[in-house]
């Protein structure tokens, strides 16, 4: 264990400020005052982060596609995420007649809240974390899971069908891709015998990515799922959906959600880096500017990805995730947990031979078992999607047909991700 | 606790009136949806607690179940439910539920109140601070050495949950059978 609170520079400066301005009395309240003020400064910069990955993601996204992308506001367009949010902040808010006020305006915010809590548990750089969490691994779980509460409520308080019919998709989605993410994190558990990120970090004599190469790959994918990602991103798929559960939304409640779903992405490299890719630990840089550079090539790998793949079909998807993620999820543990037994002490020469035994096992499993598992059954039928599954709550939703919110949000999707 | 009591109390103080504030919106609201999401301010207050009691890892799995799982099950409850427009109706049952509810309560507190705590000393020998640190190592030790059969029975029971809702559901299912 590295540093507690009590030595962080900014903690202290708070804590002596607040305690000397109000007596000692008031210790309380300058311990509020002291972790918010952190809280504060790693939350906002970490969606700082987030929103000026929004021109990175538009910059790379043109590179692949033969264009060039944001490059009008300053140079090489890098001030293009601050005129989109003066943009959405200054657009009208609407909330559709019918929806349910109260809800629809939480739901953006509750979608926000996940992603700094999971901060919480993140090592930065050597020595700087908020938490050493001895459930790290599962608390990442745990909290991303609320988000699935926000996508209900989204869908739920929309006067809208394609709402509905997104949040009903992202909620399928999400819950089934739980299951391999939490298998995942089981696996580099057992590697580290330990659930706290720092522990994990410092476990890492070798990157987990060459230890547990399908481990890895199906954290991978099971964070491109929960993050709403190409090719698992059905459940706003504009050429269906309009933008599902997101269509009644505009102005900042949606640049809040656009917000949450960026910054995720950034966050969920930072958690890879730190499962993954050894954290902050390399050699002569900084430990921060390595996970700073860990977490962008991460990203990048996002990108590419949603670059290159097409849209999978919802009953893809959940296969996927049943068929193929978890039997392979599940034979990484079990090896994991075999050679954990086998080396006890686990420096960089054993956990090489882990790699060697790993990678002989996982490439000829992952090939064996897609050619096993087909994904290619016919499309299900529509009985199968009827709304009539969904009576309650389709119906209401059919009170106030759903295309009149098309034209705005069709010019919303051109303005974010056209570029 | 590390940090000052006066702190830690008003932190108690907001968890417990958020904890029983929002089981009591549960009750009371019309919208059997909003109902449902007090149901998780609840879960997630509840945590808050445990948190409080040292007790990370049932704060986290609090959460995960509780908060993530049956969060969601519950609000797809109530989406599928017919008449969920009409909200929460008043039922014959209701002042039988109430005197039960009211007999519940009373022999909680009575017990709580009766019952002579074991409290721990205020600065903790070396071996039982120890506990505190690794319960998550600890629990899954037990689980797997003592309460091994307990364990393995309650996966044989929640494998057989699952095959009984997937047969409930696939019995109206279209004769041609694909492979879902």
């Amino acid at each position: 264990m590295g540093e507690t609170l009590a030595d962080n520079v900014i903690y202290r400066n708070v804590y002596a400020f607040v305690e000397g301005a109000l007596g000692p009395d008031w210790a309380w309240a300058a311990y509020a005052a002291g972790g918010l003020a952190i809280i504060l400064l790693v939350a906002n910069g970490v969606m700082a982060i987030g929103t000026g990955y929004t021109w990175f993601e538009r910059r790379l996204l043109g590179r692949f596609q033969g264009r060039l992308g944001p490059n009008r506001a300053g140079p090489f367009g890098l001030f293009q995420p601050i005129a989109d949010a003066i943009k959405l902040i200054s657009k009208e808010d609407i909330i559709a007649l019918g929806a349910d006020k109260v809800v629809f305006t939480l739901a953006p915010v509750v979608m926000l809240a996940p992603t700094i809590l999971v901060l919480a548990v993140i090592p930065f750089g050597s020595g700087s974390w908020l938490a050493d969490l001895n459930v790290a691994a599962l608390y990442i779980a745990a909290v991303s899971g609320i988000a699935t509460i926000a996508v209900m409520m989204a869908g739920y308080a929309s006067p809208n069908s394609f709402s509905l019919f997104g949040s009903m998709r992202a909620v399928a989605m999400l819950v089934s891709y739980e299951v391999p993410l939490v298998m995942a994190l089981l696996g580099v558990t057992i590697l580290a015998q330990s659930m706290s990120l720092v522990d994990i970090v410092e476990a890492q004599a070798l990157p987990f990515l060459i230890v547990t190469p399908l481990g890895a790959l199906v954290f991978l994918a099971a964070v491109s799922a929960e993050l709403n990602r190409a090719p698992f991103d059905v459940t706003e798929a504009e050429s269906e959906l309009v933008a599902g559960y997101m269509t009644e939304y505009s102005g900042m409640k949606y640049g809040v959600f656009m917000l949450a779903e960026f910054t995720n992405t950034v966050v969920a490299g930072a958690i890879f880096a730190a499962l993954f890719l050894q954290g902050w630990k390399w050699a002569v840089l900084p430990s921060h500017l390595w996970f700073l550079i860990k977490v962008g090539g991460f990203v990048f790998v996002a990108v590419w990805v949603r670059a290159t793949l097409p849209r999978f079909r919802l009953d893809q998807i959940l296969s996927a995730a049943w068929k193929y993620l978890f039997p392979l999820s599940l034979l990484n543990a079990m090896l994991l947990a075999a050679e954990v037994i086998i080396w006890p002490e686990r420096g960089a020469a054993e956990l090489g031979i882990m790699a060697a035994v790993n990678w002989a096992v996982s490439v000829p499993a992952a090939l064996l078992w897609s050619r096993a598992v087909s994904l290619r059954s016919a499309p299900p039928t529509l009985a199968a999607l009827s709304p009539r599954a969904f009576s309650g709550a389709a119906g209401r939703a059919r009170q106030a047909p759903g295309g009149e919110a098309a034209p705005d949000s069709a010019a919303r999707s051109a303005g974010t991700e056209g570029g | 606790m590390a940090f000052d009591n006066l702190f830690s109390e008003i932190v108690f103080w907001f968890l417990a009136a958020a904890s029983v504030g929002s089981a009591a919106l549960v009750v009371r609201l019309r919208s059997i949806f909003r109902a449902a999401l007090m149901l998780v301010v609840s879960f997630l207050a509840v945590a808050g607690l445990f948190t409080m009691a040292n007790a990370e890892f049932l704060a986290v799995v609090q959460v995960l179940v509780y908060g993530g799982g049956i969060a969601v099950l519950v609000i797809f409850a109530v989406m599928m439910t017919r008449d969920v427009d009409q909200g929460n109706q008043a039922t014959a049952v209701q002042p039988v539920a109430l005197a039960l509810g009211a007999a519940l309560l009373g022999a909680l507190v009575y017990s709580v109140a009766q019952a002579e705590w074991a409290l721990l000393p205020e600065s903790l020998p070396a071996p039982l601070a120890a506990v505190f640190v690794e319960t998550p190592a600890r629990l899954g030790r037990l689980l797997l050495s003592d309460y091994a059969l307990a364990f393995e029975a309650a996966g044989v029971l929640l494998l057989a949950a699952v095959i009984g809702a997937l047969s409930l559901v696939r019995e109206r299912e279209a004769p041609e059978g694909d492979d879902a």
